[in-house]
């Protein structure tokens, strides 16, 4: 099974064959790997050359042009994202003909681009522009610029024709690491633009909402919907109960936004960020997580005791989901009918939790702060009312900094808590492998009345597409696997033997939630540096089963009754729709 | 639908895809959509995928080709008598390039070779009338008197 994502790879220490080559740069000697492009072998070497259409790990576009150089032999400068290694080549990277001729590409780039940066998401963000300062661009060519309407159709996604350089990073995003492909290059020359095949925009497509595209995307044309506005309308109205809630993921990915050394826990200095910028409550998404796996847990219990439907899949993904729905509807029975932990979180606190504060059920008014960009959808088409707005990090980054709050500077806060006296609860469900691990744990409890004797469920943890475990469970062996990326699932599913598992945890994101499409932008992403902090947010916790979470014992003492109750069917599962005809022509 | 994952070459799988497409457009005179999704199932790519190689060759059309075809000549004469204004004019009013038909399947944009009218330069032929000297006043009439015969 293939890993698709390599910045999962690079973070895995797992490199490419190490047949090694003499390359000489700018007069110094280097020896990096054979097999490679001369823009990674230079990369290794540590040399910077600008690109905008390459990315790590997807498939070279030679599209911008921009990372050319001098190649010793050659007539012409090469585009060294093409231009295959080999033993013994002389390179410039820095020499006047270079620098000018990646400055032309930009001008002419810039030509048929809006002068736009000032209303621009990206702005101060952008590869482009960083990359036009950087070069010293001139406003030397005019030309006809396109025109184009910016895509709205989707809840997720926002799309700016006119801000495409047609780089494709979305594209082979989209169909190599997602193998969704719904977006693609349409007609040619200078009509060229990224679309879908019918309808007006992403949203008329079968786009599953994850955002990877938007991850890659050197500039403003593809970006996350943006919800800020509501939710100052609501901050700013008084008959709103405004809360907000905090996915795991999101909590260790903001320290270097605000110049902290990467995967630094910001939990508590979020809370309180929070609050100052006038949230009534800050709840931990975790709690809701919790429930989901008490849920879940409860589930697969029943399914082992009733011999199926196997496996049982989880269900937290809503981009997993949509995709479940579109390209597998003849198996939504296998799906958990457990609502995401955001929406169990908004559930509770819409209902029990606030009848038993001054909010009502409408004044209510939930904010998540997730990872993600499928939430939104999931808010607009599934959760009934649930959450109010949903808000990516790179959002939450953009408000706190609007407010001009430095979260580097602020005291930690706790948590509110939702029941009882205070929070704690597992985090790991922001990697992928962390949903399966707690889930299984419960599950164990729950036939067992005891704990699952493995100190460290390591099988199941790290970043790799796919990874199976069994677990001997009163002498029932549990066979459980744990895929990220949807390539992963795609194959996982097409290559047989996945109705002998009992239990699947599906991510969409490569490398799960900490790897989402609402997460800050870097193409160096420090995966394996998050998943160690979560891991090790939770080593902190003095317990780590979600069935011993007093906040949770609480409420289903107080309100639910059990696990898979009537009472919390109604409030915490969903049902599922064949969506496989959703998208095609009538 | 979805992306296959075992390897065809990718130039081996474009020509087969052209090959189907070329037989759909043959026999129905356009692509319809639910043919574009279904050799995208058949092929197992996605129908974004199959779209971007029908909109690529000027050739495939994606809409039946309407009721009056337009054919405006770029035979020299016409040339040097400025059918390329023309062209641009109809193209305007009309909101569509040649190869296409416009949205309200009334007209199908064409440009030829010479129509042999090069006395009346820059000429155009809609269904079988010449039509020469057209001013943009008198492209306005004359579209709209074929809108109306319906
Ligand atoms: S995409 Fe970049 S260069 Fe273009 S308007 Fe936005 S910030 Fe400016
Ligand atoms: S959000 Fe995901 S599915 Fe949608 S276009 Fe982007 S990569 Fe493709
Ligand atoms: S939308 Fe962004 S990622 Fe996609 S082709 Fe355009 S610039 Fe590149």
């Amino acid at each position: 099974m293939a890993v698709t994502n390599t910045a999962a790879l690079a973070a895995n220490g797992q490199i490419k064959s190490r047949k090694l080559v003499n390359i000489t740069v700018d007069g110094h000697e280097y020896q990096v790997g054979a097999d490679q492009t001369l823009l990674e072998g230079l990369r290794e070497a540590g040399i910077k050359v600008p690109t905008l259409c390459n990315w790590q790990g997807l498939h070279p576009a030679g599209a911008c042009r921009v990372c050319v150089v001098e190649l010793e032999g050659a007539r012409t400068l090469v585009a060294s994202c093409t231009q295959p290694i080999v033993d013994g080549m002389v390179v410039r990277t820095q020499t006047p003909r270079v620098r000018l001729a990646r400055k032309i590409n930009l001008e002419l780039q810039l030509a048929n681009h809006p002068e736009d940066c000032f209303y621009c998401q990206r702005n101060n963000n952008c590869e482009l522009q960083t990359l036009a300062a950087e070069y010293g661009v001139e406003r030397r060519y005019r030309g006809k610029r396109k025109q184009a309407l910016n895509d709205v159709t989707s809840y997720a996604l926002m799309r700016d024709p006119e801000k495409c350089i047609l780089c494709q990073r979305c594209v082979t995003t989209c169909a190599d690491v997602q193998a969704v492909a719904c977006i693609t290059p349409l007609k040619r020359g200078f009509d060229t633009t990224i679309g879908v095949a019918f309808g007006e925009g992403i949203g008329d497509s079968e786009c599953v909402n994850c955002g990877q595209c938007t991850k890659v995307c050197p500039t403003g044309a593809l970006v996350e919907r943006d919800d800020l506005a509501k939710v100052y309308t609501a901050l700013a109205d008084p008959t709103k109960y405004v809360v907000a809630q905090i996915a795991p993921a999101v909590r260790v990915s903001l320290a270097q936004e605000f110049g902290m050394s990467p995967g630094a826990d910001f939990t508590g200095k979020l809370v309180a960020g929070l609050k100052l910028v006038g949230f009534t409550k800050v709840f931990d998404t975790n709690y809701a997580a919790d429930l989901t796996i008490m849920e879940e847990a409860a589930e697969l219990v029943g399914r082992v005791k009733n011999n199926g439907p196997f496996p049982l899949v989880t269900s937290c993904c809503p981009a997993w989901i949509k995709f479940a729905e579109q390209y597998y509807p003849d198996h939504l029975e296998n799906l958990s009918s457990c609502k995401s932990p955001q929406m169990m979180m908004g559930a509770v606190l819409h209902s029990e939790y606030a009848k038993k504060t001054e909010a009502t059920r409408d004044g209510t008014f939930v904010v998540s702060m997730m990872p993600c960009t499928a939430k939104k959808w999931e808010m607009n088409k599934v959760s009934e009312g649930d959450v109010d707005v949903v808000l990516t990090t790179r959002e939450l980054v953009r408000m706190l900094k609007r407010e001009q709050i430095n979260l580097a500077e602020l005291e930690p806060v706790s948590f509110d808590p939702v029941f009882g006296a205070s929070t704690w609860a597992p985090a790991i469900f922001g990697v992928s492998g962390g949903v399966a691990e707690a889930a299984i744990r419960t599950a164990y409890q729950m036939v067992t009345g005891e704990e699952l004797p493995v100190p460290d469920f390591t099988p199941v943890r790290g970043l790799e597409g796919v990874k199976t475990t069994v677990v001997d469970v009163n002498g029932v062996q549990l066979r459980s696997a744990v895929i990220s990326g949807l390539q992963n699932v795609r194959d996982f599913f097409a290559q047989g033997g996945w109705e002998d598992y009992h239990f699947i945890e599906v991510m969409a994101c490569p490398g799960g939630c900490i790897n989402g499409g609402g997460q800050p932008y870097s193409e160096h992403w420090p995966l394996r540096r998050l998943m160690e902090s979560l891991y090790g947010i939770d080593k902190n916790m003095s317990w780590r089963r979600s069935h011993e979470n007093p906040e949770i014992v609480d409420l289903y003492e107080q309100y639910l009754g059990a696990p898979n109750s009537e009472k919390a069917h109604h409030l915490l599962h969903r049902s599922y729709v064949d969506r496989s005809m959703d998208y095609l022509p009538q | 639908m979805g992306v296959q994952t075992e390897v065809v070459s990718a130039t081996e799988k474009r020509s087969t895809l052209i090959a189907r497409l070329h037989e759909v457009q043959e026999r129905e005179g356009y692509l319809p959509a639910v043919e574009i999704a279904a050799i995208a199932k058949e092929m197992g790519m996605s129908a974004a995928q199959v779209m971007g190689v029908a909109t690529f060759y000027n050739h495939f059309r994606l809409r039946p080709p309407g009721k009056h075809s337009i054919k405006v000549c770029d035979g020299t004469a016409c040339h040097v008598k400025g059918s390329n204004k023309l062209l641009d004019r109809i193209e305007a009013e009309l909101n569509i390039q040649p190869g296409e038909s416009t949205e309200d399947g009334m007209f199908t944009l064409h440009v030829v070779a010479c129509l042999g009218a090069c006395s009346m330069a820059p000429a155009m032929v809609i269904d079988d009338d010449v039509h020469g000297r057209v001013s943009p006043r008198q492209l306005k009439r004359i579209l709209n008197s074929y809108r109306r015969r319906q």
